[in-house]
Formats: C-alpha cells, sequence, structure tokens
C-alpha cells in the first residue's frame, strides 16, 4: 500500500517537474522575445551569433543537400523510368525537397550542429558562473546571451533550408540531366509545371521556421536550465539533440497534414 | 556603535534553506555605509550563499534585506538590475566572459552601462587593470591566464563602475605574499579614497583583521559573533577564540554534518 | 580584423539564401516577375472530372490561357462544376467554345483544353459557363468499351 501510494507521488512530482519545466521554458522565451530593443548593442551580438549559428552550419547543409539530391534523382528515375515518365525526376525531387525533406533533414543537421553547440556553450557559461557574474553587472543574461542566439537560429534556419533546396535540386539536375541523359528542357519544365511557389516553397519555408523557433528554444532553455556540472551539460545537449529532433518529426506531420491534407 | 549610523546594507531576520538544512536562521547583519565589513567562518557555512542573497540571485525563504531602503528579494526583474549597477561582485571563481579579451572582460560594465567615448573607456580599464597589476596582460583571453591572474583581473572587473557596494568573495585566495599585499592595499584604498562600502569573505585572518572595520562571524546558519578587530580579539567565546586561531578542534566543526565517523566506517564490514 | 570576417561571412550567407531563394522562385517555380495578372472566372460541367485538381492547366491549342482553381458538384444537375482562372488578356473566348479534359501522355496529368467555336459569337465573360463539354477519358470505360466491340464483332 505504501509502496503504491510513493509510486504515485513520485509519479505527480515527475508531472509537476515537467509541467514546471515547460512553465520555465516559456518565461525564458518570453523573456528573451520581449526584450526592450537595444540595436546598437543588439545588432552586433546578432551578427556574431549568425556567423556561429549559420555560417558555420553552410558547410554541412551544402554537402549534405547535394547528395540528398543526387540520391533521390537515381532512385526515382529507376522507379520512373519503368513506366516511361522518367522527365518526371526533375519534379519528383524538387517536390520531395522543398515540401518536405529539406525542411526536415536541414532542421535535423541544425539540431545536431548548431542546436547541441549552443546548449553546451549557454550550460558551461552557467557552470562557470559567466551568467551569474553577468546579471551581477546589472546585465540580463536573457537580453545579453539567449535573446541573440535565439533569434540567429530563427533567421539562420530558413535560410539555410532554401540553401538545401537549391543545391539539391542542383544535385538532382547533375544526375539526372548530366548523368543518366533526362532531357534538360523537360527536367525543367516538368518540375515549374507542378511546383507552385506559394503553396510549396512557401509551405517550406514556414515549416522551417516553425522548426528554427522550436530547435533554438529547445537548445537555449536546455543549456540555460543545465544542472552546473560537467555531467549536466552533456545531458542537456543529449537533451536538445532528442527533443528537438522529435519536435521536428512530430511538428511536420501535423503541419503537412495542415498544409497539404487536404489536396 | 557610531559605525551604525549610515547603513547600506540591512538584513533582518533572514531565513534560507537548501533542502532540509538552513544555510540561514533568522540572521540579522547590518553593513555600515563607507566601511570594510568582513564576513567570516568556515568554509560550507554559506557565506558565498549570503552574498548571492543580497545579489537576489537567491531569494531567500523569508526575512528582508534593505539596500538604501529597497528590499532586494522584493524587487522586480528590471528595478532588481537597476540595483546591481551599484553593486560589484568578485566571484569565488572569478566568472570572466571567455570569449572576450582580458581589456574587454574590464570594459564590459563600462560599455553596458555608460555611455563613455572610446578613448575614455580605454583610459579607466587600463587604470583598473595597472591598480591589480595586469595591464600587460590586457589582449590575453582568460583561458590564457593563471588563476590568481583571473581573480586579480575579475577583481578590476568588480570595481569598473566605480559601485557604491562590493562584495569580495575571497579575493585573496591563491595569490602570492606580495599580490596580496597589493590587494589588500587596493581595497583599502578604494574604500577611503572613493568611499565605498566593502563585504569581503575571506579565511585569510591577519589579513582580515588588517583592513576591516568590523566583523562578522557566521557558523551554524547564524551570527555567532560580531564586533571590530579589536573586540573580537578580545571575544573569549570558544567557538571564536578557536576560528581566530586555526585550531582544529573545538566548538566550531571542521566536518560538514554527518554520521559518527567510527559507526560508518564499521558497516562498510 | 576577426569581426570584419564574420561580418563578410554573415553578408554572404544571407547573399547565398536569397539566390537560393530567387533560383527556387523562377527556375523551379516557374514564378515570372511580371505575374499578378488580372483574371476573370469562368465555368464548365462535366460528366466526369477524374482526375483533374485545382491548379490544372487551361489551354488551348497547347497554349496555358489559365488554370483551375475550384471543383465542385453542381447541386442541381449533379455533375462537375469546373472553376477556371482565365488570364485576363484571354479576349477571344466564344461563348460556343468547347472545353474538354485531357492527358498529358498515358499517365500523365489531366488538364483542360478550350477550342474555339467558329461564330463571332459572344466573349466569355466573368461568370460565363462553356456549355459544350468533353469529359475525361477514363481508361477502364475505354478499355471496357472496346472489348464490348471486339465481343459484338
Ligand atoms: N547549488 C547548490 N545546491 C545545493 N546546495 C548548495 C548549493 N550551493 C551551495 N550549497 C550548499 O550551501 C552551503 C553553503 O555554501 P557556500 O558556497 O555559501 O559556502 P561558503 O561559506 O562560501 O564556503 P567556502 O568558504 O568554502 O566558499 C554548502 O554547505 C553547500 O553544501
Ligand atoms: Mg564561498
Amino acid at each position: 500500500m505504501a509502496a503504491i501510494v510513493n509510486n504515485l507521488a513520485l509519479l505527480g512530482r515527475f508531472a509537476l517537474d515537467r509541467v514546471a519545466a515547460i512553465g520555465r521554458s516559456g518565461l525564458i522565451l518570453m523573456h528573451a522575445i520581449i526584450a526592450r530593443p537595444q540595436p546598437l548593442i543588439a545588432f552586433p551580438l546578432l551578427i556574431r551569433q549568425l556567423y556561429s549559428v549559420g555560417v558555420l552550419s553552410m558547410v554541412i547543409i551544402v554537402v549534405s543537400g547535394l547528395f540528398i539530391g543526387m540520391v533521390l534523382a537515381l532512385q526515382g528515375y529507376t522507379i520512373l523510368v519503368d513506366y516511361g515518365t522518367e522527365q518526371a525526376v526533375g519534379q519528383m525531387v524538387a517536390l520531395s525537397l522543398v515540401r518536405e525533406l529539406a525542411p526536415v533533414v536541414t532542421a535535423l543537421l541544425f539540431a545536431g550542429r548548431a542546436g547541441s553547440a549552443l546548449t553546451a556553450e549557454i550550460g558551461l557559461m552557467k557552470t562557470t558562473e559567466q551568467l551569474s557574474s553577468m546579471e551581477m553587472i546589472g546585465v540580463d543574461p536573457l537580453r545579453r546571451i539567449i535573446a541573440p542566439r535565439f533569434w540567429a537560429g530563427v533567421i539562420s534556419l530558413p535560410i539555410l533550408t532554401m540553401i538545401f533546396s537549391a543545391v539539391g535540386i542542383w544535385g538532382g539536375l547533375l544526375v539526372g540531366v548530366e548523368w543518366l541523359g533526362i532531357y534538360e528542357g523537360s527536367f525543367w519544365s516538368n518540375m515549374q509545371n507542378s511546383v507552385d511557389f506559394f503553396d510549396d516553397i512557401g509551405n517550406g519555408l514556414i515549416k522551417s521556421l516553425v522548426f528554427g523557433l522550436v530547435v533554438t528554444w529547445v537548445a537555449v532553455f536546455q543549456g540555460y536550465d543545465s544542472v552546473p556540472t560537467s555531467e549536466g551539460i552533456s545531458q542537456a545537449t543529449t537533451k536538445t539533440v532528442v527533443y528537438s529532433s522529435l519536435a521536428i518529426l512530430g511538428l511536420d506531420f501535423i503541419l503537412t497534414a495542415l498544409m497539404f491534407g487536404d489536396l | 556603535m557610531d559605525f551604525f549610523d549610515d547603513i547600506i546594507i540591512d538584513i533582518k531576520q533572514l531565513t534560507f534553506s537548501r533542502g532540509e538544512r538552513y544555510i540561514c536562521k533568522n540572521m540579522d547583519i547590518r553593513i555600515p555605509r563607507g566601511k570594510v565589513t568582513a564576513i567570516m567562518g568556515p568554509s560550507g557555512t554559506g557565506k558565498t550563499t549570503l552574498l548571492k542573497l543580497i545579489g537576489g540571485q537567491l531569494k531567500p525563504d523569508s526575512g528582508s534585506i534593505l539596500l538604501d531602503g529597497d528590499d532586494i528579494p522584493r524587487l522586480g526583474r528590471s528595478e532588481l538590475f537597476d540595483a546591481r549597477e551599484k553593486m560589484g561582485m568578485l566571484f569565488q571563481s572569478g566568472a570572466l566572459f571567455t570569449d572576450m579579451t582580458v581589456f574587454e572582460n574590464v570594459a564590459f560594465p563600462l560599455r553596458v552601462h555608460t555611455k563613455l567615448p572610446q578613448d575614455m573607456i580605454r583610459d579607466i580599464v587600463l587604470m583598473k587593470l595597472q591598480a591589480v597589476g595586469l595591464r600587460g596582460a590586457a589582449e590575453l583571453m582568460p583561458s590564457e591566464l593563471s588563476g590568481g591572474m583571473g581573480r586579480r583581473v575579475a577583481l578590476a572587473r568588480a570595481i569598473a563602475l566605480d559601485p557604491a557596494l562590493v562584495m569580495y568573495d575571497e579575493p585573496f585566495t591563491g595569490q602570492d605574499p606580495i599580490a596580496m599585499g597589493v590587494l589588500v592595499n587596493l581595497i583599502k584604498k578604494l574604500n577611503q579614497a572613493l568611499g565605498h562600502s566593502s563585504i569581503i569573505v575571506s579565511h585569510d585572518i591577519k589579513e582580515t583583521l588588517s583592513i576591516a572595520d568590523y566583523i562578522y562571524i557566521i557558523a551554524d546558519a547564524d551570527v555567532i559573533a560580531h564586533g571590530t578587530p579589536e573586540q573580537l580579539k578580545q571575544n573569549d567565546s570558544d567557538q571564536v577564540r578557536q576560528f581566530m586561531r586555526g585550531l582544529p578542534d573545538g566548538p566550531v566543526p571542521f566536518h560538514f554534518p554527518a554520521r559518527d565517523y567510527e559507526t560508518e566506517l564499521m558497516e562498510g564490514r | 580584423m576577426r569581426n570584419r570576417g564574420v561580418e563578410l561571412g554573415v553578408g554572404i550567407f544571407m547573399l547565398v539564401g536569397a539566390i537560393a531563394l530567387t533560383v527556387l522562385a523562377i527556375n523551379v517555380s516557374g514564378l515570372s516577375l511580371t505575374k499578378q495578372q488580372d483574371t476573370y472566372k469562368i465555368y464548365a460541367r462535366f460528366e466526369n472530372v477524374g482526375g483533374l485538381t485545382a491548379r490544372s492547366k487551361v489551354t488551348m491549342s497547347g497554349v496555358t490561357i489559365g488554370k483551375v482553381s475550384n471543383i465542385t458538384i453542381d447541386r442541381k444537375k449533379l455533375m462537375a462544376l469546373v472553376e477556371m482562372d482565365i488570364d485576363g488578356d484571354v479576349d477571344y473566348l466564344t461563348s460556343d467554345s468547347s472545353a474538354s479534359i485531357l492527358t498529358a501522355g498515358l499517365l500523365g496529368e489531366k488538364y483542360i483544353g478550350v477550342t474555339t467555336g467558329a461564330a463571332d459569337d459572344e466573349i466569355l465573360k466573368e461568370g460565363d459557363f462553356i456549355e459544350d463539354t468533353q469529359s475525361s477519358l477514363v481508361l477502364e470505360e475505354l478499355i471496357g468499351k472496346f472489348l464490348f466491340n471486339q465481343a459484338s464483332e
């Protein structure tokens, strides 16, 4: 009897802890977003973060995009050629990239590359009391440290996604046209006939914006809320990658259902 | 008691606990303005915690901490940040910003809180670094400093804005005798020339007695003695004498609260 | 020094992003910059639209003149009601035009082909109907007919 009550109490405590964590993360997000704008200070900080979050992620995005585009073209070709519709390779590559693969894969790579780095950086700042000493100097770390990192993530991910799509389609072109010898004219015209700017590219952009928000939110929160020990940081980094990957995949389903579900 | 005509910090009935353990229990401390106040006590009794409570980084369970009449635990977020501009704090770990040079670390408070022109900031930073003997290290990154050097840079940063109240958490730890002498003089000078109020947490009894105007000794979650250095030297309570002379045995426990030593050892069999 | 590199890097990053978006917009989705011309709506009823969807093309002599914007059921006649957005500069569709649902290639997408009549009839305006329509070729029906003919011969 006592054991049951104990377990129930544990479960209750666990649930309460989760809810409290969600509350804390919400507060952090709020403070980071509703920061009194100080453009002169904030802008250079944002640039700095765009560099480490966005620019430094570019190589991995370009390389992955290229390979995924090439693989898509190859796979698509082997399937479509049986029906004599191999000109549709361009359309297939483009649609699967802009609607689905570019936002999702970019976000997953971003979570692993930039999200975990953000968490570790902020967690280490907390462990070494840099955040506390900043507070004591009278500077709010939520504004000075968290906000620029958050915005940099939200801005970078859609840009990276666009680059991923463009490079992927180029990879598809390389394989489809240069290698497998599909007529280039029909490759492009098929693509242009089926891809709509607002419905496909626009929705893909919206997806990546949502993912950017979620991934950076998770990353900065896990860093800020980490237990200030080396073990705590490693756990927080793992959590960032796991939680944001799950969130990306789950949200992708929901967003896809909302955007393309009625077609 | 002429010290206490003008107090900068008035701590009343402060209670703070970590889990089941009280770090402070109904503690009363008054910090006189323009004086050097030392807080001493065995390791782990909550001196750092007390400084963090004053800085508003921790919230007490009950009690009040009045800084110039503002009750720190009850300030809103932005008021708290304003209040902190009046304080400087040297962290026990130094806590330098690792992504900035030594120069930028010291310049940081000036850049965010003043609109001074660049060359003036430069002059002030170099002055502060000169005072701690590290002007030559201005362009180094914190990772290139030794522990003692890092803490001196942190001290320079804590006093960059000439705050009304400076809290030093163990400023002398890890310093060689020369640097220690310089720092003692520096703190004294800052206090006398600029009228800073200072709170020093330290274990170095000789140095502390030489610069402190008033001393609080805390143990067991409360103030066990307070007074001027002379008064404390005269104090004949066992606890105070043991602490002032650094004797291992006496009423002040050297050990963190634990079960009986022998029982625990025997249990392992 | 280091700052300059950072700024340059971010500048290039933004630029590459903008170029990627432009390439996607123009080359991939075929968005033309002189877009957003006026369109007008005309309607047609079909027995069967099998496979036609919103955004399918509307062509005349193989040239795209508009697109399907909506497909519903006409409740009175119980036929498919197709709404089309026709480009504003197409002012030569006469009221005796006919619309048929065609297929690009054997398995390709469906689109609407419009042919005008001979007479100098009235020109179709916003909200008008094309009365003469020919439904989608449904492969199963076609095969069924073919078999039926074979059998009867
Ligand atoms: N984050 C924390 N979580 C739980 N307990 C803590 C935490 N920080 C400190 N403590 C506990 O609070 C007590 C007081 O810690 P504090 O750092 O204030 O001691 P101190 O007096 O500064 O010691 P020292 O002279 O060694 O620096 C310690 O016994 C410690 O166990
Ligand atoms: Mg301490």
